[in-house]
């Protein structure tokens, strides 16, 4: 634990040191700010956030954490020629990047969230709103983690992360629009439930805005879909979907990085 | 000449009878103890004045040209087993009574207040609680029913009646009511002329207001809101509508206003917040949407292509979902001069209206017709892109629909 914990520290150093994330939560910070004090409602202020959050965080994590695992190389190796077991190391690699970004991410949201309190009635869909936040923030450091444990060359690495980011927050979305067209004859309701599951991308947008305008725009649909995401089942499966798509990328990473000869 | 003399005669008649009219007190220590025997005494242009106090007193049939004026708003309890009041004759007024608990029925109309065959009721300040029907018009004329409080707490559609009701009515006017917690609002079947004027008509449970047949009625500053169902009109011609405001009729099948096989009519002014769909327009013909606001909805217009010739002109839309949907390429509606949120057109000139026209159906909304499932994609990154191209070369979205005068600033 004190190994996992002086790593942690000290990336953490590093990683403020080098003001990307002090930039990351200024950028929250402002959008935010200008969001609350410029919007019209303050429900129309979030769906704008709701935006911002599946676009931007999936993609700051995965390119920002990438490079910065690659830049660390260095660091890792000289750290692992002492007496240090690699699961603690990587796992105080992880939580060095993760915590700090979706650190940033929380305060760059709550203080003007703060600030205009007395405009926000709902607050069980901003609670959603930061959870997805930091759940994304960890899915994508995690994949970022194992893709840059998995290649050796940098660009490369970059490639895959941008084509996961562009997978996850486009392509999927592309993919579900054909099998509707393609199978809108047949039930598609639980398939399409199925579908949002598998990408943590698709699952925010649909928990955050089912807390929005989606719900009765939908019709049948829609009654499906609250349902589902209203019920004990629903939440607890689509928690742990996400909880999985940390845990498995981790794993596997971790896998890799005991076995890994730098 | 003839004419002028019985003219004259029936003149003299009536203020004669007017002199003549006499004055019925009916409460506790009054000369009259009921309603019923004031009614038996009384003869044309008589006035009963009923003082406080609740009067059970089964069905109440009022033939005779009477006034009957409430003081201390009296009750009349129709203990949920009569027809509290039933009117038969014309020229009747009613003024500031309670009514309540009416009969229910699966079958028969029972309502708190029932006229048939009548002309130039008036009901004024009442106030309707619990009943079947509130008020129930049936081949009636020149009738006023202003200022009352109609309210009921309905649980199902089957078990509910409506607020207002008409049933082959002409020239109906209705003012200043707050109707709430019935089916419908306000109903009207092949009345015609009703003049419809500042009521509020709130969370009754499928239709604040809903007419059919129902042709060159007019509907003025009224407020529909947290209806079930919205507001529903059919089969209809001439009919005018202005500065209205639909709110708040959000649910999986409601509608700020559902237009079917409505023609010729006029909608100015009226604003549409917050409705899952503002103005729903099936084989709507010919009829002039103008100067409207739209707000805040889920769709603002979704207008079939079962509809032609309509014109939406001079309106406001903003922070809607959707803008316009429609359920085909074809179409001969035109939409001019009004203002989108969404436009980010330039304007060189600086006449007010943006170079660029818009288009204000999304090529995703068009999908979304088709395969409702679909709209789980809302907001997606890869939707926003589609809609980007579709905008930029139309191939699916019907292409006359477009808005070549777009404003830069909301029309006032």
């Amino acid at each position: 634990m004190r190994t996992i914990f002086k790593v942690f520290q000290y990336e953490l150093r590093d990683v403020v040191r080098s003001k990307w994330v002090i930039l990351y939560t200024l950028f929250y910070l402002l959008i935010t700010d200008a969001l609350f004090r410029f919007g019209s409602d303050t429900s129309r202020a979030m769906v704008s956030l709701m935006n911002i959050i599946i676009l931007l965080i999936p993609l700051v994590s995965i390119i920002f954490g990438t490079m910065y695992f690659y830049n660390a190389r260095d660091f890792v190796e000289m750290l692992l020629s002492q007496p240090i077991e690699r699961k603690r190391l990587f796992i105080g690699l992880f939580s060095g990047l993760a915590l700090p970004l979706s650190g940033g991410f929380v305060l760059g949201v709550c203080l003007p969230f703060a600030i205009h309190s007395g405009k926000i009635y709902d607050m069980s869909s901003f609670v959603m709103l930061l959870a997805s936040g930091i759940l994304l923030t960890f899915i994508f450091i995690a994949l970022a983690l194992f893709i840059s444990t998995k290649t050796d060359d940098k660009v490369r690495g970059l490639g895959i992360s941008l084509l996961v980011w562009l997978f996850c927050a486009v392509l999927y979305d592309g993919l579900i629009w054909l099998i509707i067209a393609y199978f809108g004859d047949y039930p598609l309701e639980k398939a399409m439930i199925g579908l949002t599951i598998a990408n943590p991308v698709d699952l925010a947008r649909i928990v955050i805005m089912l807390k929005f305008d989606i719900a009765a725009l939908m019709g049948y649909t829609g009654a499906v879909f609250e349902k589902f995401f209203g019920s004990l089942v629903g939440i607890t499966i689509a928690g742990s979907s996400l909880i999985l798509w940390i845990v498995a990328p981790l794993f596997a990473g971790m896998k890799l990085f005991n076995k890994k000869d730098f | 000449m003839v004419y002028f003399i019985v003219n004259c005669i029936c003149v003299l008649f009536c203020v004669s009878a007017t002199f003549a009219s006499e004055i019925f007190y009916v409460g506790k220590g009054e000369n009259y103890t009921s309603i019923k025997s004031a009614l038996s005494k009384a003869t044309k242009g008589d006035r009963i004045i009923l003082k406080k106090g609740n009067y059970q007193e089964g069905e109440i049939i009022i033939d005779k040209e009477i006034e009957l004026i409430g003081e201390d708003s009296p009750k009349i309890d129709g203990n949920n087993t009569y027809q509290p009041i039933t009117i038969k004759a014309n020229n009747v007024t009613i003024k500031g009574i309670t009514v309540v608990n009416s009969k229910r029925s699966y079958i028969n109309d029972f309502a708190a207040v029932k006229a048939m065959n009548v002309r130039n009721l008036t009901i004024n300040n009442c106030h309707f609680s619990n009943n079947y029907f509130a008020v129930y018009l049936s081949k009636c004329s020149n009738c006023t029913i202003k200022n009352n409080l109609i309210e009921s707490s309905s649980e199902s559609e089957t078990t509910s009646g409506n607020g207002i009701h008409q049933w082959y009515c002409d020239s109906i006017d209705i003012q200043d009511n707050t109707i709430r917690g019935h089916r419908d609002g306000i109903y009207l079947e092949f009345s015609h002329h009703a003049f419809i004027r500042n009521n509020i008509s709130e969370k009754n449970l499928r239709y604040g207001l809903h007419f059919m047949f129902s042709d060159s009625c007019t509907y003025i500053d009224n407020t529909f809101r947290n209806n079930g169902s919205g507001v529903a009109v059919m089969y209809t011609k001439h009919i005018t509508m202005i500065h209205n405001k639909f709110e708040h009729n959000w649910g999986s099948a409601s509608y700020g206003m559902l237009l079917k096989e409505i023609y010729d009519s006029y909608m100015q002014g009226n604003t549409f917040t917050e409705n899952t769909v503002g103005i729903f327009a099936e084989s709507c013909n010919r009829n002039l949407i103008k100067g409207n606001e739209f707000t805040r909805n889920g769709w603002a217009i979704k207008v079939y292509s079962s509809s032609s010739e309509n014109s939406f002109v001079d309106n406001n839309f903003s922070g809607n979902s959707f803008n316009v949907s429609t359920n085909g390429t074809h179409n001969t509606n035109t939409f001019n001069g009004n203002y989108w949120s969404e436009y980010n057109g330039y304007d060189i000139n600086h006449d007010g209206i943006g170079d660029v026209p818009f288009r204000p159906v999304r090529l995703f909304s068009l999908l979304i017709e088709k395969q409702p499932p679909a709209l789980i994609l809302l907001r997606s990154i890869f939707v926003d892109v589609m809609d980007i191209a579709e905008r930029i070369m139309p191939s699916l979205t019907p292409e006359t629909l477009i808005d070549n005068e777009p404003k830069m600033k909301p029309n006032k």
